[in-house]
């Protein structure tokens, strides 16, 4: 028997560390949309929501429970599988994704060399999820949400891909976490100042490849109703939801571990500071929390784009930039203008 | 190889940016849409039909409901029809109320078309900014009528009262907050026309607001710049009318070319665009509101300085005073056969347009010396405009149907009456 629990062990502790990875993240993107509601509330001088508990607190819980309480409607003509299958396919890899994102020096589910690809690999898998909702509804609204979808996310990843490019060119590494222990050393070694064109073209992809504000077509709103999911409605529209919120939490996850040093702190090697001498966790959920409030910002400000328009911006402007910095890079790292470990 | 076909598909009536009840059915091919048909009816509740039947009193609020985001114009409009036919005199300071009220309306119909343009294209922050000034709006159609919407306070000869000395403040019970009720009454301590003066100083402000959000905003201008472009022969072949007709650069506006009410005596200035795109239409709104600010502060200060009667003293079309009733046999009768049965209008017809928000509102009234118009026509100002919709989309993208939509400020209430 004991030996038995000793085979197992490593799967249950790996379930354990899983759930308390999953647990906290789904409460975060439930308070998510809370802080949404009350941060674009306040941006256009409304409350937002303030009746379900103190102040609101509640809100998302109850929201969840409306969610999970509503039927789920299944469109008569649609493929029914694929119409299921396609919030999970969604949501699974937006959660996955976590796996390799390191919450401090010791913090992560699993360590792995090619950590960056897995996360590449993983957000384009995303796209399936919103194609086939949009195929499977078989609703002209839907199918347009998923065409616009699908452009834009495959033209955006590539502009992604190649601002991550000078990252790994800096770093010299695949691996997160390698990643940031290049960054030691306080504000200044952070690769948002050598790379910051990169930084610039990488936030933006990242926008349009959640499709948030101000590049929301596959939603449009005032345009195709709510895209892709437009024939959802209960959970498979709350998984949706859960889905979009999640890609906005790791991508500004991300952004903080590339370019931002993670889970340093900005005041690394100026002592006198103990005051500031926070644990490496809090360093990374702040500035992960900048990154999500600037989404938030975007959202409350911008109009939206034409779905032409923002192909012209991520093939004519953004990949460009990307490809031009890498050559700058190179000649940096060549002239020893930067360290490369 | 599979024959190619187009996509056709209903865009609205249930949709969120189809402005009420708009069923355009849109024929697209990938996003470009080959051509768009818009349906009208859905709001259809026989305004002019039921007209007939109502004496001519009794027919304003009807008015209030045509176009309902700009009541008191439409309003004006038949009142002057029947003030034309029964050559009515309306006091002039009635007649600076209603030029008064009427540019409030003006205001209050470009920030709610400008704030819905802008959700409707994304940028939802400026819709509540505009809606924050609304209020202050509603608030004054309410100290003045009792209604913050359908007012119905426009008469035939006149408006139904005065201007009230008191602006009404938020109590106690309505807003338990100290600080918060002080703040929200501070200029509401004198009367109507302070609280106007006090908007009218705070609005440039405002508009500037909307403009550093949207004017100069990159996503805005590539949204809006070249997007259902009509040219200025197009625009009057068409039959446009107000804000869209001077965005083509046309300048007509009847409230210059074709003063009525006290406008002659009003210092104001006419915006007109260049190209005739959503941007320009949306610029001369702007410009619009600045415009109509003007005229209210004008407004306010001639009504400060001169007292007097806000109705004609045709007694039999206006109704008496309460306290003639109770001593004069003659104001009695006027006013048992004016709530019973009205005032009836020699024979023969009128038209009485007036510069509406949206462009010329005219009411074509026949009279065959009845109680009751014989016929009653309204010329709405958005019907010619959303009949261009299908020539203004064409070869544009699915997302500039909404944003060409907006741009032309459709409201169905006046659209199907």
């Amino acid at each position: 028997m004991n030996e038995f629990i000793t085979s197992i062990w490593p799967l249950i502790w790996m379930v354990i560390k899983i759930v308390c990875i999953v647990g906290p993240l789904l409460l975060a993107v439930a308070y998510l949309t809370f802080a949404e509601r009350k941060v674009i509330g306040y941006i256009q001088r409304r409350l937002g929501p303030n009746r379900v508990g103190l102040g609101g607190l509640l809100q998302p819980i109850a929201d969840g429970m409306k969610l999970l309480f509503k039927e789920w409607m299944i469109p008569h003509c649609s493929s029914k599988s694929l119409f299921i299958l396609a919030p999970v396919l969604s949501l699974v890899p937006a959660l996955v994704m976590w796996a390799v994102v390191p919450f401090t020096e010791t913090w992560v589910l699993s360590e792995i060399d090619a950590g960056v690809l897995f996360i590449l690999s993983m957000a384009s898998l995303g796209v399936y999820g919103i194609l086939l909702a949009g195929w499977a509804s078989n609703s002209k609204y839907a199918f347009f949400g998923a065409m616009r979808a699908c452009a834009q996310m495959i033209s955006y990843e590539i502009a992604m891909g190649f601002a991550l490019i000078g990252v790994l060119m800096v770093s010299g590494s695949l691996n997160l976490k390698t990643i940031v222990m290049h960054q030691a050393g306080g504000v200044t070694h952070w690769f948002i100042w050598p790379l910051f064109p990169m930084f610039v073209v990488y936030w933006i992809s990242a926008v349009a490849e959640t499709n948030r504000a101000p590049f929301d077509v596959a939603e449009g709103e005032s345009e195709i109703v709510a895209g892709f999911h437009v024939e959802y409605s209960g959970m498979g529209f709350a998984l949706f939801f859960l889905a979009e919120y999640a890609n906005m939490i790791i991508i500004s996850a991300l952004a903080t571990i590339m370019f931002l040093g993670g889970w340093r702190s900005p005041f690394e090697g100026i002592s006198g500071l103990p005051a500031l001498a926070l644990p490496g966790f809090v360093w990374f959920i702040l500035k992960t929390s900048l990154f999500l409030f600037i989404y938030l910002w975007f959202r409350a400000t911008l109009p939206r784009y034409r779905y032409d328009q923002i192909m012209r911006l991520g093939w004519k402007i953004l990949i460009p930039i990307a490809i031009a910095w890498i050559v700058v890079v190179g000649l940096m790292i060549q002239l020893n203008w930067i360290e490369v470990l | 190889m599979a024959e190619m076909k187009n996509y056709t598909f209903n865009f609205g009536p249930q949709h969120p940016a189809a402005h009420g009840v708009l069923r355009l059915i849109l024929e697209v091919e990938g996003e470009v849409v080959k051509s768009a048909d818009p349906h009208i009816g859905l709001l259809h509740r026989a305004t002019e039909k039921l007209a007939e039947t109502k004496p001519y009193l009794n027919n304003v609020g009807y008015m209030d409901r045509l176009d309902y985001v700009s009541m008191m114009c439409n309003e004006h409009g038949y009142c002057r029809a029947i003030e034309q036919l029964g050559h009515i005199e309306v006091p002039k300071r009635a007649q600076y109320i209603r030029v008064m009220f009427d540019e409030i309306t003006r205001i209050l119909n470009h920030l709610m078309c400008i704030g819905a343009s802008a959700l409707d294209l994304g940028a939802m922050s400026v819709f509540l900014y505009c809606f924050r000034e609304r209020e202050d709006l509603i608030d004054c159609y309410e100290a003045v009528s009792g209604s913050r919407m359908h007012a119905k306070y426009y008469r035939p000869g006149g408006v139904a009262r005065d201007l009230p000395e008191v602006m009404p403040i938020y109590r106690k019970e309505e807003m338990p907050s100290d600080r918060r009720r002080t703040r929200f009454n501070h200029n509401r301590q004198g009367s109507l026309l302070d609280f106007i003066q006090d908007f009218t100083e705070r609005f440039p402000a405002c508009v500037d607001e909307y403009e550093t959000l949207l004017t100069d905003n990159r996503i805005w201008r590539q949204r809006t710049v070249n997007v259902g472009v009509v040219d200025a022969q197009r625009a009057l072949d068409l039959g446009f009318t107000g804000p869209t007709l001077r965005a083509s650069g046309v300048s007509w506006d009847l409230r210059k070319t074709q003063p009525y009410a006290v406008y002659d005596e009003l210092d104001f200035e006419v915006p007109i665009g260049r190209v005739g795109d959503c941007y320009d239409r949306y610029l001369v709104r702007i410009e619009e509101m600045r415009q109509s600010n003007r005229i209210i502060q004008q407004c306010v200060d001639w009504l400060r300085q001169n007292p007097g009667p806000i109705l004609s003293d045709d007694g039999k079309i206006i109704k008496p005073k309460r306290a003639d009733m109770k001593l004069d046999m003659e104001a009695m009768i006027h006013h048992f056969k004016l709530y019973t049965e009205g005032f009836c209008l020699p024979e023969g017809e009128a038209y009485g347009a007036v510069e509406h928000p949206k462009g010329e509102f005219g009411v074509y009234l026949v009279s065959d010396g009845a109680n009751k118009p014989y016929r009653v026509k309204v010329r709405a100002a958005g019907f010619p405009h959303l009949a261009a919709m299908g020539e203004m989309c064409e070869g544009h993208m699915l997302s500039d149907v909404v944003a060409i939509l907006s741009s032309i400020d459709i409201v169905f209430g006046e659209i199907d009456r």
